[in-house]
């Protein structure tokens, strides 16, 4: 087995070697401007361009002409987000989102909270769900888009789209989703979920970096949105720059595997995932699954290990390549937002750390991972006051603690 | 993040993890932190009469910079007077170990547990002194 293992698919996938291929050609053979109209180089590329944007379509059951490129799922949530909000600004002021949604939807609401605009940021339950009652009730004859993630990124609690989806029609509010994490995990259906604009990423589909696209709905409501990159015209003027061929080419691969492939990967996914869970829950029963363990992802498991540190842990397996929910490792001392938004104590998302598996993730690899995490927390937990103040029967939220 | 290779042999080979008793007259015990700040370090010494420090022993909940720091304290106390322990300073552990600003709070920690050690150990000597003073009185 090779190390380090990969199992942080959730931050980006390698590209699948059929995407690499069908891309390969279009960097120095097949490598016209699909802008160019004048010349065959022009038409070969603007009809790879229109042929991926068919797959990308497919995927998600709209029609080609609802896709606009972008250079990734973050480009595409301030897109939809700022776009409409400018673009409906007569309408209304009021948007609204939850606290768990990634940082490419919250920094753009905050942004726009700064332009005059009003954002509600609804909380969660332990789970990581709204609760769609006070989403309704939230609602007001101002609000003018809902945000919600189809799946969120660290604990993989799947949002009930349609249900949202239904709730936002009837209220006559646009619904966008950052499905960046869905594809290939779960079914994406932007007529019968009722979504009105939706964030993808080929990074998280096994397709290159630096590209994605927003769905962006043409009937029913036909959806409008102030540009927010002007210049050439492309894609209908709606985001101009001449667009990245390859990375559309692989994204458009990318999509159209992950639409063949979904039942008999999330098959395997969930395989996997449930060797590797229990495995640990097994060997440490009082470890914490976090998020919804029903509506979830099917290759992600968000896992807190009380009276031990994510970092120190992440450090001690680090043949394996996971995330931590303490941000220690990126500079801030500050847990999770998620994991605190579900309600955990510090102390839990500290402690947290995130597995994500993939196309490429094997049995072996599996049970390499549970037996490292399972050596290493028994070690940290030997040098862990708090484990040993535990085994002396010491409730620790009734320490007083000295803090710095 | 990239760890210092001292960082990483304390944080894989740890110095003096373990436990002395906190109720013995000539053991101090410091605890610093925080659970919900992402680290808590006990840090034990063990003095004999000369004021020697005997033995030092630690147990840390944190990050791997943090393990490293209270690791490297401990073999600085071991073998110390307890008045030069109490001159250690936050800042030869951040050299020693090559920490970046992001985790200089783990020496500072680890000074705090020192000093929180050594002043448990001296309010159990003038216990002892005020209470044998009582008793000859
Ligand atoms: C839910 C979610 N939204 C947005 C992004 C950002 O995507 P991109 O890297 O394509 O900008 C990510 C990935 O980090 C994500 O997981």
């Amino acid at each position: 087995m090779k190390t380090p293992i990969y199992m942080d698919y959730s931050a980006t996938t390698p590209c699948d070697p059929r995407v690499v291929q069908r891309m390969l050609p279009f960097f120095t053979e097949t490598f016209g401007n699909s802008a160019s109209r004048s010349h065959a180089f022009g038409w070969t590329a603007e009809a790879a361009v229109d042929h991926a944007r068919e797959q990308v379509a497919a995927l998600i059951g709209a029609h080609p002409k609802e896709i606009l490129w972008t250079s990734g799922s973050t480009e595409a949530n301030n897109l939809a987000i700022k776009g409409v909000a400018q673009m409906y600004r007569q309408k209304g002021n009021h948007l609204i989102t939850a606290v768990t949604e990634h940082k490419a939807v919250l920094d753009p609401m905050k942004y726009l909270e700064t332009q005059g605009f009003e954002v509600t940021f609804l909380p969660v339950n332990r789970l990581g769900h709204v609760d769609l009652e006070q989403l309704a009730f939230a609602m007001t004859d101002r609000t003018i888009l809902v945000s919600l993630m189809a799946a969120n990124n660290e604990i993989g609690t799947l949002h009930p789209l349609a249900k949202i989806g239904a709730l936002c029609k009837q209220k006559g509010v646009l619904f966008h989703t950052d499905a960046t994490q869905a594809p290939g995990k779960i079914e994406l259906d932007v007529e019968s979920q009722h979504i009105d604009l939706l964030s993808l990423s080929a990074h998280k589909l096994y397709g290159p970096k630096g590209v994605g696209c927003l769905y962006v709905r043409r009937k029913n409501p036909r959806v409008r949105l102030v540009s927010q990159m002007d210049g050439g015209g492309h894609e209908r003027g709606m985001r101009s720059g001449t667009l990245n061929i390859t990375g559309i080419v692989g994204m458009g691969e990318a999509a159209a595997i992950a639409k063949t492939e979904l039942h008999s990967e999330v098959q395997k996914l969930l395989g996997l995932r449930a060797r590797l869970q229990m495995r640990i829950m097994n060997s440490l029963p009082d470890s914490v699954v976090n998020g919804d363990q029903d509506a979830r992802l099917p290759h992600l498991t968000n896992i807190s290990f009380p009276y031990v540190e994510g970092e120190s842990l992440i450090m001690g397996i680090k043949e394996i390549a996971v995330s931590s929910g303490s941000a220690c490792t990126s500079a801030s001392l500050e847990p999770s937002y998620v994991l605190k938004g579900l309600g955990l104590g510090d102390e839990l998302a500290h402690s947290s750390i995130r597995f994500s598996l993939g196309r490429f993730t094997t049995e072996a690899e599996v049970d390499f991972a549970a037996d490292r995490v399972i050596a290493e927390v028994n070690r940290l937990r030997a040098m862990s006051p708090l484990w040993e103040m535990v085994q002396e029967g010491i409730d620790l939220s009734q320490v007083k603690w000295t803090s710095h | 993040m990239a760890y210092s290779d001292k960082v990483l042999d304390h944080y894989q080979n740890p110095r003096n993890v373990g436990t002395l008793d906190k109720n013995a007259l000539d053991v101090g015990t410091g605890v610093v932190g925080a659970p919900e700040c992402g680290d808590v370090m006990k840090l034990q010494i063990k003095v004999g009469d000369d004021g020697r420090i005997l033995d030092a022993k630690f147990k840390t909940y944190g990050c791997g910079s943090a393990i490293a720091s209270s690791s490297l304290a401990t073999e600085w106390l071991k073998g110390a007077s307890v008045d030069d322990a109490a001159q250690i300073k936050n800042t030869q552990i951040v050299e020693e170990l090559a920490l970046p600003p992001v985790k200089i709070h783990c020496s500072v920690l680890a000074e705090d547990a020192i000093k929180a050690a050594i002043e448990d150990w001296r309010k159990k000597q003038a216990a002892r002194i005020a209470a044998s003073a009582a008793s000859h009185s």
